[in-house]
């Protein structure tokens, strides 16, 4: 390909004049031979072709007569006889054997075209030929061009560039640098270089010969050799592993990777359970690798019954057995995969509307169906007056009516068994469909693996038992809340959530017996008509009885918390600091005295208002933050409009536009803590907004950002080093452009050190006179190396 | 680690005569006889000390300690610097870097990696030049520390130390307040009843000493000691430290307490109406006036690491405020009762606030989370921080000092205690002192806490010693390094971010500090023209035509928008078409 493209060019370059000789010829060959036959005829002829050619539209050139000179000249008529035949090129050199001024080299290369029998190939055209050459001129420039980029990245890299670039290296110099003509003239020092040069001992170098220079440079050879073993074994290692991973792969017995994979996934339970054991952060990870593994499994079109494997297994259903229960595993598969988590019916779709109006998002959203079938008051068998209070929040409620009568208070704790049950129960199903679908390998594998069975038996096992101690543990916190409510409706209760201490309990008590009308009027009726108007009970409906607060704070939260429990804000318990010397209030003063029993009387009354009054006001805040959803429908418009009727379902659903929920807070999991989540503009003025030129990322530039320049943080040092300037130029000092010389001397004392090793591990004193050393060195080899090897092609 | 190094410097620096460097003419014979010195040697150290020497060869690239002679250098490479003193000067994480980066840019971050390692190197190399060290007051077996009172300190410890604690008795005009300067050389004190005076409380040195005749809320040292300012019953007022008032500011009324921003020159004050105001002393002007809607602000302190200003409010919350925000950056539910006082450490990762509810918490502020909470029997009244972060807490007429409020577990007594005589007004640390300052109803204490101060100083930042020249000078610079209000925020390392708000936030912001939209396009509006063209109906008319026009100019480039793409599909549909029809025999085509 490439020899004969350049056999073309090479053609294209000699024949492009030819051509335009040669083409006249052939016509005169035509002319020639018509010319034989009559005048007349040919007259006629040509009349005939010009008629044609003039029909044709396009004008064709009429060449002049021409005629060849021939042997014979008649005198009559010109007539070229002999011009048909071919003129072979023995005709011409008959000559040239003869003349003796012709040099040897011509005659013979003229003897070997004529022996060669081929055909010349046709020239390539202009356009072509020229494409090539520019190829060619283009190849050639951008190599010239490109040896300069190596220079100039360097240059843009530097750190600091001095100008003019070319200066004198500091440091010891030899003598014959310094000075030009210098003999030893004394006597002692003829002697002393006598002396020199017969121990064969350099006369100019001060400090170091060339080869001690290089050998301090060079790499030791045991270094070397280290290395070199190391890369040897890695490569082998890497070889010997791709070579056993092809082989593997090109095995086609389907029983053997079949085998593989079982022994693979084993290898995996066995290696969870331990990480279970050991580490639990990891196997949670791993976990939610599996998780994420079967939902990538849900979106994509797997076990649909659709790959080749399940049409030809549907065609046979019929007429085989086994094709028929693979195919229904496959179909069950298929639904245990792609269960939903259930879309409401249309009726609670409009109820969550309306409830939406009110709060975000309520969390019953998230839970299962039979979870919100539970929660449904026309599903449960009592029924009470008002709609949405009866699935208040258990704890919430206790709170809030102590004075319930006994009976309501057991019936709210059967509720509440209820409920709880009923939370277990769906708990345990989602479990189990998680554990169905834990690995999703499993469900591939799962018609012949009888032994893996066992073993996930097992695990199930395991998990029913946490599953139990959970229930217990679920269970002692529902007792110990019931006795909490219990000892709520007999006395007034301590400040929520506040395992205190027996001292300090004793303290609030006694403060509490002496304050005690205010303090169970400001936690009742205030607190209930508060919470009531907030619609902070109406929220807390659908959420799902809550463990009490401590056990909530251990458990991980799974699902988003949307109320906050007032009992899980302040919960830090005290510690009693023992002062050695008590305070003395001073009697005199009764303005004091009287301030300090002020206080405590705030102190009593402010426990519980302060805490839901910062709740409210959290509230508040997130709830102006949320994105509003915008309602365009029309009532009236297309259907009945009037007082009491409502725009339809489809409607509303249709014009009323959902924005994107907003991010999360940053205050989301701090109870007593509002965060604004306002932008500072004003730092916005003096900051980057774009990012700049070679960053990628923002990270990169912060990283570049990160550390101070100024001298308040770092010394003398470094501050000089961190705002050196980037080019220096020298005060008048010429600065010229950089030339190729100034780079490229190297090139030829390269390309005589290329047949030498690169690295030079020992050498004797005697023969290496410029062993090259260094790493900086063999680099610029390597790259002169390369370039001659694009020369060379 | 010191043992064998000590060796190493045996065998190789102490010999005998010190040799010349070997030169490359001298034979290898004195080498040979450099050797049996070191034979000598027990064959186990020197492997030791050789094991050693190698690993630290490896450490360090750069010097390959071999000299010419044949000396090996035992201290190859500069001197290490312990990790601990690195972690110290340790600013931001180190960058990850990934194969996707471009060589420009890998080229800049690995260059700045370099310098900011270099930097904190020799940072920390130069943290050798602190050469005091901090300690603590220890007592003997079963002897609390919090027993052991200020007078037997005072006998215990040298007499320039010992004169450090005294007691002003100063009856008359009733509580004090006080502050020190920042550079803790001189004292301010300012009187309920009016009495203010500042004194050079070391040389005990009174340079100004009067009385305003009105109540004094609050006292606060501006950025030298030549000005401060006093929060009268009114208005606010600033002195020169001769006592001449400088400044009636009518903008400030009702100040109940102030906060001196020193990098900004912010003097912030919280009013009894309920405002934050910020007033820039170098200019004079307030830079804002934020109105809390949260009633008496009595409570006040300032974060030194982010000059946000924390308030206290009676509802039991804590409020951070910035210049440059309306409302709270975080609220914080701190207390079930008022806040009493609060406090934040230098560092601005620990709060302390104490309420009437007789708690004291300690929050960490960067979470927002509570980290202790104690139960003091009578609750704190006045709160400060030292600069090594002990905490002074005042109940009633006894103050306490406590050691590791945040570092340990939970504390159970106090680190010191001391009874003053009036009941506590005003608390404060001394800056670079160990030294508690009390204000109180029966005058002013000045306790010595052994361990308080910050033992080494930055002079060029605060320096206790300076001169008239010096103070000068700082002056000068200080005011060219001001940084302006606007920068103010929680988070200080916000500038070298790059602002990642989209272009609709951007231009909601511009539009908003602008006042007008500089993108709307400008509404068209009819000319006046005579003879009845101008009645309303043409006008109208005229108006609508402009509008058509607009409108046709959007849909005529809607169109040729949608033409254009529908040309393009036409195309790509056709290309895909050609394509989709060729048959394998297509290849043999020519």
């Amino acid at each position: 390909m490439d020899s004969s493209t350049r056999k073309r060019v090479k053609m294209a370059a000699a024949l492009v004049d030819e051509e335009e000789e040669l083409s006249p010829d052939e016509e005169n060959e035509i002319s020639a031979s018509e010319d034989e036959e009559g005048s007349d005829d040919d007259r006629k002829h040509t009349k005939l072709l010009e008629a044609i050619s003039s029909l044709g539209g396009k004008r064709r050139r009429m060449q002049a007569e021409r005629s060849e000179a021939s042997v014979q000249v008649s005198e009559f008529s010109v007539n070229a006889e002999g011009a048909g035949e071919k003129i072979q090129l023995s005709d011409l050199l008959g000559s040239m054997e003869k003349t003796p001024g012709t040099a040897n080299t011509t005659k013979k290369q003229l003897r070997n075209l004529q022996n060669s029998k081929g055909t010349l190939e046709l020239p390539l055209s202009r356009q072509q030929t020229e494409k090539i050459q520019r190829g060619v001129a283009y190849e050639r420039s951008s190599k010239e061009v490109s040896r300069w980029e190596s220079v100039i990245k360097q240059n843009q890299k530097a750190e600091q560039i001095i100008f003019p670039l070319k200066q004198e290296s500091a440091g010891p110099k030899r003598v014959e640098q310094v000075v030009a003509g210098w003999k030893a003239q004394t006597p002692l020092e003829q002697q002393i270089f006598s002396l020199l040069r017969s121990n064969n001992q350099p006369v100019t170098d001060p400090v170091l010969t060339p080869v001690e220079e290089a050998s301090i440079k060079a790499m030791s050879l045991e270094e070397a050799k280290i290395r070199r073993a190391e890369l040897q074994k890695a490569r082998v290692l890497q070889s010997y592993y791709e070579a056993k991973a092809r082989r593997e792969k090109k095995i086609k017995s389907k029983k053997y990777h079949k085998v593989q994979k079982k022994a693979k996934h084993k290898n995996f339970l066995k290696q969870f359970d331990e990480m279970m054991k050991t580490d639990p952060a990891a196997a949670l990870e791993e976990l939610k690798k599996m998780e994420l593994s079967r939902m990538e499994e849900r979106m994509s079109l797997k076990h649909q019954n659709s790959s080749k494997w399940a049409k030809t297994k549907a065609i046979m259903a019929k007429y085989d057995d086994s094709a028929r229960k693979a195919m229904q595993q496959q179909l069950e598969l298929n639904k245990e995969l792609t269960q939903k988590l259930v879309v409401p019916s249309d009726d609670d779709d409009e109820g969550k509307d309306d409830e939406e109006e009110a709060s975000a998002l309520p969390d019953f959203v998230n839970d299962p169906e039979s979870a919100s079938g539970a929660m449904n008051p026309w599903m449960r068998g009592r029924l009470t007056a008002e709609g949405h209070e009866v699935t208040t929040d258990p704890h919430t409620m206790s709170t809030e009516e102590p004075a319930r009568s006994q009976e309501e208070v057991e019936e709210e704790e059967e509720d509440e068994e209820e409920q709880l049950l009923v939370h277990f129960e769906t708990k345990r199903k989602l479990r189990q469909d998680e554990e169905d679908d834990l690995v999703p390998v499993t469900q591939e594998e799962e018609e012949d693996a009888d032994g893996e069975k066992t073993a996930r038996d097992g695990q199930e096992e395991e998990e029913e038992e946490e599953e139990e101690q959970e229930v217990v543990s679920e269970f002692n916190t529902l007792f110990n809340r019931l006795m909490k409510n219990s000892r709520t409706s007999m006395e007034p209760p301590p400040p929520p959530g506040k395992p205190a201490r027996t001292e300090e309990v004793e303290l609030e008590q006694e403060e509490e017996a002496l304050l005690d009308e205010g303090l169970v009027r400001a936690r009742t009726m205030e607190d209930l008509e508060g919470l009531v108007h907030d619609g902070i009970a109406e929220e807390s409906v659908a959420s799902v009885p809550h463990a009490a607060s401590v056990d909530a704070a251990s458990e991980p939260h799974s699902r988003r918390k949307k109320e906050i429990d007032p009992r899980e804000v302040l919960t830090k318990d005290a510690n009693v600091i023992k002062v050695p010397l008590a305070p003395t209030l001073l009697e005199g003063e009764e303005e004091e005295g009287s301030s300090a029993q002020m206080s405590i009387i705030k102190e009593a009354f402010a426990g519980d208002d302060v805490i839901s009054d910062f709740l409210k006001d959290k509230k508040k805040q997130e709830e102006a933050g949320q994105p509003k959803v915008v309602d365009l429908t029309l009532p009236g418009w297309g259907e009945w409009g009037g007082v009491g009727l409502k725009p339809s379902r489809y409607k509303r659903r249709k014009f009323r536009l959902k924005p994107h929920p907003a991010a999360l807070r940053k205050d989301q999991k701090l109870p007593a803590v509002i965060i604004s989540e306002k932008r500072n503009s004003s730092v916005a003025l003096h900051q980057v907004s774009q990012l700049p030129f070679p960053f990628q990322n923002s990270s990169q530039f912060e990283v570049c950002m990160r550390s101070p320049v100024g001298q308040t943080w770092n010394t003398q040092n470094s501050v000089k080093k961190l705002t050196a300037p980037k080019v220096v130029t020298r005060l008048g000092s010429i600065i010229e452009p950089l030339r190729k010389e100034d780079f490229q001397p190297e090139e030829k004392s390269a390309e005589a050190l290329k047949k030498r090793p690169q690295i030079v591990l020992e050498e004797k004193r005697g023969k290496g006179g410029r062993a090259g050393g260094g790493a900086r060195r063999a680099q610029r080899q390597q790259q002169q190396q390369k370039k001659k090897k694009q020369k060379t092609d | 680690m010191a043992a064998p190094v000590e060796e190493a410097l045996a065998s190789t620096h102490v010999e005998k005569k010190k040799k010349p460097p070997k030169r490359y003419w001298q034979e290898e014979k004195n080498e040979d006889d450099a050797n049996p010195d070191k034979d000598k040697n027990s064959e186990a150290q020197k492997e030791f000390s050789d094991k050693k020497h190698k690993e630290r060869q490896k450490k360090r690239k750069s010097g390959d300690g071999k000299f010419i002679s044949g000396k090996t250098d035992p201290f190859p490479g500069e001197a290490p610097v312990p990790s601990e003193q690195l972690k110290k000067f340790q600013r931001g994480k180190k960058f990850q870097k990934s194969k996707t980066d471009k060589w420009k840019a890998k080229a800049i971050i690995t260059r700045s990696e370099a310098e900011s390692n270099l930097v904190q190197k020799e940072a920390a190399r130069y943290d050798l030049l602190l050469p005091e060290d901090a300690g603590f007051l220890e007592g003997d077996e079963d002897e609390d520390t919090c027993t052991v009172s200020q007078e037997d300190i005072a006998e215990a410890v040298d007499i320039t130390s010992g004169a450090k604690y005294f007691n002003l008795h100063l009856t008359q005009f009733g509580p004090y307040r006080l502050d020190y300067s920042r550079n803790g050389r001189h004292l301010l004190l300012g009187g309920r009843r009016g009495h203010v005076s500042c004194i050079d409380w070391q040389t005990k040195n009174l340079m100004c000493e009067m009385n305003v005749m009105e109540t004094v809320q609050d006292i606060k040292w501006l950025h030298t000691e030549a000005m401060f300012a006093v929060a009268q019953k009114k208005w606010l007022y600033i002195y020169d430290s001769k006592g001449i008032e400088l400044h009636c500011i009518k903008k400030f009324n009702d100040v109940l307490r102030m906060q001196f921003l020193p990098y900004h020159f912010l003097l912030a004050t919280a009013s009894a109406t309920g405002f934050l105001q910020y007033l820039d002393v170098s200019v004079g002007k307030e830079v804002a006036a934020i109105g809390t809607k949260s009633g008496r602000l009595d409570v006040m302190a300032q974060n030194p690491y982010n000059a946000i200003i924390h308030l206290g409010h009676p509802n039991g919350t804590v409020s951070l405020w910035s210049p440059n925000q309306r409302e709270p950056l975080v609220k914080m539910l701190c207390h079930r009762g008022a806040v009493r006082s609060l406090a934040v450490d230098k560092t601005g990762t620990y709060m302390v606030t104490s309420g009437l509810d007789r708690r004291l918490a300690v929050y960490d502020i960067r979470a927002f989370k509570p980290l202790h909470k104690y139960f003091l029997p009578a609750g704190a009244s006045c709160l400060s921080l030292s600069q090594r972060g002990l905490l002074s807490a005042a109940t009633g007429d006894v103050v306490q000092v406590y050691r590791d409020v945040w570092g340990g577990g939970p504390i159970s007594k106090p680190y010191m205690a001391h009874r003053v005589r009036g009941s506590v007004w005003g608390v404060g640390f001394c800056p670079f002192e160990d030294v508690l300052g009390i204000g109180h109803g029966e005058g002013f204490t000045s306790m010595i806490v052994p361990g308080a101060g910050e033992p080494n100083f930055d002079a060029l930042e605060v320096n206790p010693f300076r001169s008239l020249k010096q103070r000068q000078e700082w002056e000068v610079k200080a005011l060219l390094e001001k940084v302006q209000p606007d920068l103010i925020g929680l988070d200080p390392g916000l500038l070298v971010k790059v602002d990642k708000a989209s272009f609709e936030q951007k231009h909601k912001e511009r539009v908003e500090a602008l006042g007008y939209d500089p993108l709307e396009n400008d509404k068209f509006k009819p000319r006046f023209k005579k003879r009845g063209r101008s009645a309303a109906g043409a006008v109208e008319k005229r108006k609508k035509k402009v509008a058509h026009e607009d409108q046709r100019d959007v849909i005529r480039k809607t169109v040729e928008e949608r033409m254009e793409k529908e040309k393009e599909k036409k195309e790509i549909a056709k290309q895909k078409a050609e394509q989709g029809r060729k048959t394998a025999l297509d290849r043999f085509k020519k």
